[in-house]
């Protein structure tokens, strides 16, 4: 078994995606993934997740906002 | 919609799907006057501003305010980018000290160095206890969520997730929202809040896990998970 558990190994999920794990850590975090389902299901929902947000509709500026600024670009340039 | 695991370098889905011009091209043309390319700005950038400025004000009229009044900046100060940064990094630094001023002013503070973010992102319940011949192990795994169809999510889980991002502690949103929805890079959300690193990391890894569980709370109340 690896040097960590399933509770420590979700706590380091951020970790391990932005690349800031120790060499050590890392191998660790791996070799936990390597031997558990539960937690390769945990990582990949974290990532759906943050796959998720880059989908989220966008709020749009008000029409009168939006051609109030394109007539201050127009006036100034 | 690339994601990548390496030091924030998250290609944004809707820049990437609508391929804007180079920085210097733009640039150029905004100084010379070129109204489209203002329009594709305008229309490209503004939606991410806005959800970016909602959480430093108190209403959503503030935040189409301090929009506004940074692309007013943005056309009187464009002469004056130099190139050093992106230009929507440039962008979003009028934008967050705009945003800071007018929150200041409604006296919505954003406590950007108070450490309230500690404990376990899950349930320590889920995990077995200690004298376990397993312990901190998984007693149930997650349960697995349904595969999106075609890759696409349903508006119905967009919509959780856009009220589980409501939920969320101002300085978790914050730092989601900059990385994982506006696609920032870590280097610049460090800047633009004023957080280290590694508190960054922390407050991104809670906002993530408590929208994790919202998702996994919302696919087992509709009984999509298996």
């Amino acid at each position: 078994m690896s040097d960590i558990d399933c509770r420590e190994f979700v706590e380091r999920v951020t970790s391990y995606l932005e690349g800031d794990l120790d060499a050590q850590a890392e191998q660790d975090f791996i070799d936990h993934l390597a031997l558990c389902d539960g937690c390769e299901r945990y990582l990949d929902q974290m990532r759906q997740t943050t796959q998720a947000l880059t989908d989220l509709p966008a709020d749009t500026l008000p029409g009168d906002a939006r051609s109030a600024l394109l007539n201050a670009f127009r006036s100034r340039r | 919609m690339l994601l990548s695991s390496g030091f924030g370098t998250v290609l944004h889905y809707a820049e990437s799907v609508v391929g804007l011009p180079a920085d210097d091209v733009l640039t150029e043309r905004l100084r010379s006057g070129d109204e489209d390319a203002f329009a594709l700005l305008l229309d490209g950038w503004s939606g991410g501003m806005l959800r970016m400025a909602r959480s430093f004000v108190s209403t959503e009229e503030s935040a189409a305010e301090v929009v506004q009044e940074t692309w007013l900046a943005v056309i009187e100060g464009i002469e004056r980018f130099e190139g050093r940064s992106s230009l929507k990094t440039w962008v979003y630094r009028i934008l967050t000290n705009t945003a800071k001023r007018r929150g200041t002013r409604e006296h919505k503070v954003v406590p950007m160095s108070s450490v309230d973010d500690s404990g376990p992102t899950v349930d320590p319940s889920r995990f077995r206890p200690a004298g376990d011949p397993f312990p901190g192990h998984w007693w149930d795994f997650p349960p697995a969520w349904p595969s999106p169809e075609q890759g696409l999510l349903s508006g119905e889980v967009r919509e959780r997730l856009a009220e589980a991002l409501d939920e969320l502690p101002e300085r978790q949103r914050l730092v989601v929202v900059l990385r994982d929805v506006e696609g920032r890079p870590y280097d610049e959300v460090c800047e633009l809040l004023g957080i280290t690193a590694a508190n960054q990391r922390v407050l991104l890894h809670r906002a993530r896990a408590f929208l994790r569980g919202k998702l996994e709370e919302y696919y087992m109340r509709e009984g999509e998970v298996s």
